[in-house]
């Protein structure tokens, strides 16, 4: 029977005391006991799933209990969730972002640098877009996600471009990249876009892109002012609206507005599916949830859908993005078991997980990942969503940028771009009139 | 036997004689009705006192809420044309709105209650339903019905022969249709209320009126509108708050668009408070509606008071 004197004890302390001290990184999540997530809803069916059995398998490999969330994005339900959580200072460890707010709640998320810069390391350049969003002065603030990132390129039914408007969709951009002829490619510009869509317009199947004020309206148009090179606010807080390439930009959307449905001005993000779905539409602009929608709904129109790169213009080929990211509180209990699930999340073989049971609709922020093999795979027909993926010359871009975020997402979010067309196309202002009060509203976005 | 004698208060001591502080004041019907709306306070102090004057000191912070700024929101928002034009659409709603719903209201209340009594539940229950159905689910509905390309108003007009309606495309259309579907749900508020306050009309006022040889308009003009003036009045406070504070049905039926010209305060303080994070700003939006208010608050309960006194 060994005793237990004062001595011993002592001894015992001192030894635990300095090996706690000595020991180098522990890594905190064997420490912590559980970690909450509040996570964006995916709409498409099974993509939680996919998620939950990846915590799953982090949680038990270490020893923390994971427990997430799904809030849906419907009502701005999960932005809402966010403003409470950061208002009242507790809430989940780790929560999702959309678009633009990591800098909404920059001063209450933990800085992610080690992270990030260890996947740029392991994967290469990231997306532009995501880092205009979530690196701020240099820190970043949350890290861009697979799940429900998206891009917004061409869905268009390429039976009726073929018959109609004499463009073989499949030709110019089949699913195999090296296979891209360049004058074929090089010849889709927002002219051959406007052409093609007047002689479809004529044939009785319109395109179909939104004119209201949520993002697939935003996305697109700003793609298209991207491609003419119109800066509404610079980087130095000057209104650049008031130039030739905005006039050259807006007589184009002007052009496409009277060759799309009168109802696009009132379209929400769900009208351009519908419209493509419904078998009217011959073309839109949108990630592949009307592909999907229409394999479930119209498998006939879903046959003949084909995803491809979005037009060029004289300053190149923009598709609108819109990443989502992670981010940590600061008030998060558990910060080491977030960042170390962030990692594991983040690795390509979770993003391939992840993009399999989104049907390839999630995107991750690294381009070389694009050579999963989903978007080669999922049909009909084969190959249908392989231009999903910003290929080629195709660049990512985001409305507001490359004004000081600050200022970019009052841009983004009070709809400057589409009101604007708005203006022009349906309710005929002239044109000047039209960048005027551009101009003064840019001019109140500075205030940020 | 004398020593056994008591007389009044020989056993009782003192201290238990006066009942005690607590029990005295439980006794004040004060004190219990105080206690009994405890609750209620309680709830209001913390849903509604306290966000308000929290929602007051945050409109007077500067964007990232580390900076006091004063008024500079309220001067800021006052520069802008398109608060300008929310300013106007939410009067004209409000105004347009609160209107026909009073106009309707009283029209079904009459109605209502000119029916025999045995079919009056059945008329009352069923005109209730709009009220009483959740305001998002039936404003879902609506917004199905006037969907921009597959609105089933659009479907039956073409199938008679006539030109669809841009219920929500047009800037204008759309104005109307959220005023439309703002009266559906809230002129039953109005009817019941009024239909209430035409029950309590003494009978006796009718048939002097009739002896007199008064028509129903002149019935009408002399005894139902001064007998309903202060519940009209009340009625319509009470209607342009909640009117004026309107949020979902626009927020599902238009958001706003197109061209910001359907946009409410609420609609528009959600739009730069938590979509675009200037919560400061979205605040002091919201708070625009107050002075409004309390000035129409004031008239019309002045108005009622006045009355009160002249019957009293």
């Amino acid at each position: 029977m060994s005793s237990l004197s004062r001595r011993s004890v002592l001894k015992t302390a001192a030894l635990g005391s300095a090996a706690a001290i000595a020991s180098p990184y522990v890594r905190g999540a064997y420490a912590a006991g559980s970690l909450t997530l509040g996570l964006w809803d995916h709409w498409v069916p099974g993509a939680n799933k996919a998620l939950d059995k990846l915590a799953a398998e982090w949680g038990e490999k270490n020893k923390v209990e994971v427990k997430i969330d799904y809030i849906t994005s419907q009502g701005e339900k999960d932005k809402l969730t966010a403003a409470a959580e950061a208002q009242a200072g507790t809430g989940h460890d780790i929560m999702s972002h959309r678009d633009w707010n990591i800098r909404i709640h920059q001063d209450k998320l933990e800085p992610l640098n080690d992270i990030v810069d260890g996947l740029v390391k392991q994967y290469g350049p990231i997306s532009p877009v995501a880092e205009y969003l979530a690196k701020i002065k240099g820190t970043w603030r949350g890290i861009p996600t697979t799940v429900g990132s998206q891009v917004k390129p061409c869905c268009s039914r390429f039976d009726l471009y073929k018959e109609h408007a004499g463009l073989d969709l499949r030709d110019m951009f089949p699913a195999d990249e090296k296979k891209w002829d360049k004058a074929k490619v090089d010849g889709w510009t927002w002219d051959a876009y406007v052409t093609s869509a007047q002689k479809l317009h004529k044939a009785g199947f319109p395109i179909g892109n939104p004119l209201g004020q949520t993002s697939d309206a935003v996305d697109w148009v700003g793609g298209l002012f991207n491609a003419y090179g119109v800066v509404m606010v610079d980087e130095k807080d000057n209104i650049k609206i008031n130039s030739d390439a905005t006039r050259q930009a807006m007589e184009v959307a002007r052009k496409l507005a009277e060759v799309m449905p009168p109802d696009v001005f009132a379209w929400d993000d769900a009208g351009n599916n519908r419209w493509l779905i419904s078998g009217k539409g011959s073309g839109i602009m949108n990630p592949p949830s009307a592909w999907a929608v229409a394999k479930r709904d119209n498998p006939k129109v879903a046959e003949q859908c084909w995803t491809h790169p979005v037009p060029r213009g004289p300053k190149g080929r923009f598709v609108g993005q819109l990443p989502q990211f992670y981010g940590v509180w600061s008030f998060s209990k558990n910060k080491q078991a977030a960042k170390d699930f962030l990692t594991f999340v983040s690795q390509k073989n979770s993003v391939a997980q992840l993009v399999a049971a989104s049907v390839g609709y999630d995107l991750p922020s690294f381009k070389s990942m694009y050579d999963l093999s989903t978007w080669n795979d999922v049909e009909p027909p084969k190959g249908t969503v392989y231009g999903y993926p910003p290929r080629g010359d195709e660049q990512t871009s985001i409305t507001g940028a490359p004004a000081r975020s600050e200022v970019g997402a009052q841009i983004y979010n009070q709809a400057i771009n589409t009101v604007m067309v708005s203006k022009f196309a349906q309710a005929k202002e002239k044109l000047d009139d039209v960048i005027k009060w551009a101009e003064r509203e840019l001019e109140g976005t500075l205030r940020a | 036997m004398a020593d056994t004698v008591q007389t009044w208060g020989s056993t009782v001591t003192d201290k238990a004689d006066k009942p005690g502080r607590l029990r005295l004041l439980l006794r004040r019907r004060s004190t219990v009705a105080f206690l009994m709306c405890l609750p209620l306070i309680l709830i209001i102090v913390c849903l509604v006192v306290y966000p308000a004057f929290y929602s007051i000191y945050l409109s007077m912070l500067n964007k990232a809420q580390t900076r006091f700024v004063g008024f500079a929101n309220f001067t800021f928002l006052m520069s802008r044309e398109t608060f300008w034009m929310v300013v106007y659409q939410s009067t004209i709603f409000a105004i347009a709105a609160v209107f026909f719903k009073a106009l309707i209201g009283l029209i079904t209340a009459h109605l209502v209650n000119n029916l025999p009594v045995k079919g009056q539940r059945k008329w009352r229950g069923m005109l209730l339903v709009p009220w009483v159905i959740p305001l998002a689910l039936s404003t879902l509905g609506w917004w199905w019905m006037f969907d921009p390309t597959n609105s089933a108003f659009n479907y039956t007009l073409r199938s008679l022969g006539f030109e669809g309606v841009p219920w929500l495309s047009d800037p204008y259309w759309a104005r109307f249709s959220v005023i439309l579907v703002n009266v559906w749900y809230g002129a039953p508020f109005f009817l019941i209320m009024y239909l209430a306050a035409l029950k309590s009309v003494p009978e006796q006022l009718y048939e002097a009126a009739a002896i007199d040889g008064a028509n129903a308009w002149q019935k009408f003009i002399h005894i139902t509108l001064p007998m309903m003036r202060n519940i009209i009045a009340i009625t319509v406070l009470f209607s342009l708050i909640v009117t004026f504070a309107n949020f979902d049905i626009v927020q599902i039926m238009t958001a706003g668009g197109p061209r910001n010209m359907t946009h409410m305060f609420a609609t528009y303080a959600f739009l730069l408070g938590i979509r675009s994070g200037d919560l400061p700003l979205g605040a002091a939006t919201s708070l625009f509606m107050f002075p409004i208010l309390a000035i129409a608050a004031i008239f019309i309960l002045r108005g009622v008071r006045k009355r009160g006194r002249e019957i009293g």
